[in-house]
């Protein structure tokens, strides 16, 4: 796979994957921006998170004494399995710089093994505080994982690709006339999930730092300085990998050229970020016990677009 | 800064963007079917009242606009079908519906017997049930492949709701499901069934929702709820 990687990766796709590590940030700040705007605030800068990290990557870190290694390796892990993850997305619309048959598991295993990561260093601190929190981050991943692999699936049978390479290139260019229908109704199910896996509202606040009301950011209190730095990056990483997933599957781009391809991928991300600031200023967030339902909705709705697949 | 958002905008013109469904003629109907798919599985999911009741309106509108989109020709007959049943569906009976609520002071809340998650996954369930059931049935005529599994799908979904909701208005509002999945299955004949019959259809509904709500007063007076379970307390 990773000698495939040198031989054949065209370098627009490194490239991309270059622009996006690059662009990350900002989507957490558009998002915010958008929310600041429709609420009749000025709001932090579209900027304020690489200052943040500019700021946390000069600070020290402080590290609890029964905390192990498990705990500093946790973020380092979830930074690199999202880049990792990153490579297997087709981001200039031709293909992804490493691509294998069934790669798609591989992206969601580097996606779970992200949050184990975090999980375990939350768990490491012995504090029963982020235990519950680590409780919470799972028991949402418990429903947005199955409901990740059946949009997958319903992807696998649009376009009999078993590559995201190929799956999200030319082949789904060719399925959209087919099977509009099903697509759109697993690219809806695909936004459920970004906001799930990213900690957006209707599942969990970005905004809150009341203790007993949040999900992800509870994991995330014992980390300071650089460590700090690179969570924060590697969430703003996964909220832009799972934004290009969507733009990927509703814009298939494979008649443009790589640099214009990137581009509308950029604008495609700037739209979900906002839509994403949308949809946080118009609902309120659910309550514990309806988040299930609400991801075993999404499930319900890729399984409908496999149903209309199936056919 | 001119240049970059220039290319931009000239890069999303150029996109192959396909609009969803709506492209093709077979698109618009099916587009229209997948709604109320997903507007029975709102019925399923949602916590209140009222949101029950507001998804089984715009699911009567979705009905009402579906045979002007199936007719291949716009007859008087197909308008007064699709005026009546958005007339009917969509208006008079969700107004009962609220008006009950209102009236009768119910808690705005849906109290399944069987739990949320579970309702929606028997939703998922029934819509492949019922795809995999009118791929085998032998029926003469099909005019949007969608259109047999969409209702038999909505019929077994109103099922669901009649049997795994507690509050009598819930129930009012799975029989209303029911129905609809009927009446999807009788449009696949539209042009050949007489417009009396149809009239008589939405009547027979009409005046059996109006009994339920009889009977949901009734329900309400002597035991102060709408629990349809308390009705097995009755004794002389």
């Amino acid at each position: 796979m990773f000698a495939n990687l040198a031989r054949l990766a065209p370098p627009s796709s490194i490239i991309a994957i270059a622009v996006l590590l690059c662009f990350a940030p900002v989507m957490p700040g558009i998002a915010i921006k958008t929310k600041s705007v429709l609420a009749g605030r000025k709001g932090a800068p579209i900027l304020q998170l690489y200052y943040d990290l500019w700021k946390l990557v000069r600070k020290g870190t402080v590290y609890s004494t029964t905390t192990t290694w498990v705990f500093q390796a946790g973020p380092v892990i979830v930074l690199a399995s999202v880049v990792a993850a990153l490579f297997f997305l087709p981001l200039d619309g031709r293909s992804a710089p490493a691509h294998f048959e069934g790669d798609l598991v591989a992206f969601a295993g580097l996606l779970a093994l992200g949050r184990f990561a975090l999980v375990l260093a939350g768990l490491d601190t012995g504090s029963s505080f982020e235990g519950m929190g680590a409780s919470r981050e799972v028991t949402v991943a418990t429903f947005a994982e199955p409901a990740l692999f059946l949009c997958l699936l319903a992807l696998v049978l649009a376009t009999g690709e078993l590559t995201l390479s190929g799956m999200l290139g030319v082949p789904l260019a060719n399925a959209w006339p087919r099977s509009a229908a099903s697509l759109t109704l697993v690219g809806l199910s695909l936004f459920i999930i970004l906001l799930a896996e990213n900690s957006r509202v209707p599942v969990d606040d970005p905004a809150t730092h009341l203790e007993l009301t949040m999900l992800h950011e509870v994991i995330v209190l014992d980390h300071s300085g650089p460590d700090l730095a690179l969570i924060l990056y590697g969430s703003a990483l996964k909220l832009t990998l799972f934004g290009a997933l969507v733009v990927c599957l509703f814009a298939p781009r494979p008649s443009l050229t790589p640099a214009a391809a990137i581009a509308s991928l950029l604008a495609g991300l700037v739209l979900v970020a906002v839509i994403i600031g949308i949809v946080e200023s118009v609902m309120a967030r659910l309550r514990l016990t309806r988040i299930p339902q609400l991801l075993v909705g999404a499930a319900a709705l890729a399984t409908l677009g496999i149903i209309l697949l199936l056919r | 800064m001119q240049t970059p958002l220039m290319w931009v905008a000239t890069a999303t013109l150029r996109l192959n963007w396909t609009v969803p469904a709506v492209s093709s003629p077979q698109g618009a109907p099916a587009l229209v079917l997948l709604l109320v798919v997903l507007s029975n599985f709102a019925v399923l999911g949602t916590t209140r009242l009222s949101t029950c009741i507001r998804a089984l309106a715009f699911q009567g509108l979705l009905l009402g606009v579906l045979p002007l989109l199936l007719a291949s020709s716009l007859s008087p007959h197909i308008l007064a079908l699709a005026v009546g049943t958005v007339v009917v569906k969509a208006i008079a009976l969700p107004w009962f519906l609220r008006w009950a609520i209102r009236e009768a002071a119910v808690r705005r809340e849906v109290e399944p017997l069987v739990g949320f998650i579970a309702s929606l996954l028997l939703g998922a369930l029934a819509v492949g049930l019922a795809f995999a059931v009118a791929a085998r049935l032998p029926l003469p005529e099909v005019r949007t492949e969608l259109l047999v599994p969409v209702s038999l799908a909505t019929v077994i979904i109103g099922f669901v709701v009649l049997i795994t909701r507690r509050k009598a208005i819930s129930q009012v509002v799975g029989y209303l499901m029911l129905e609809n999945g009927i009446y999807l299955f009788g449009l696949t004949q539209a042009e050949s069934v007489p417009f009396l019959l149809e009239l008589g259809v939405l009547l027979d509904v009409f005046v059996g929702v109006f009994i339920m709500g009889i009977v949901v007063f009734h329900i309400n007076r002597e035991f102060d709820s709408l629990d349809s379970a308390r009705l097995t307390e009755l004794t002389d």
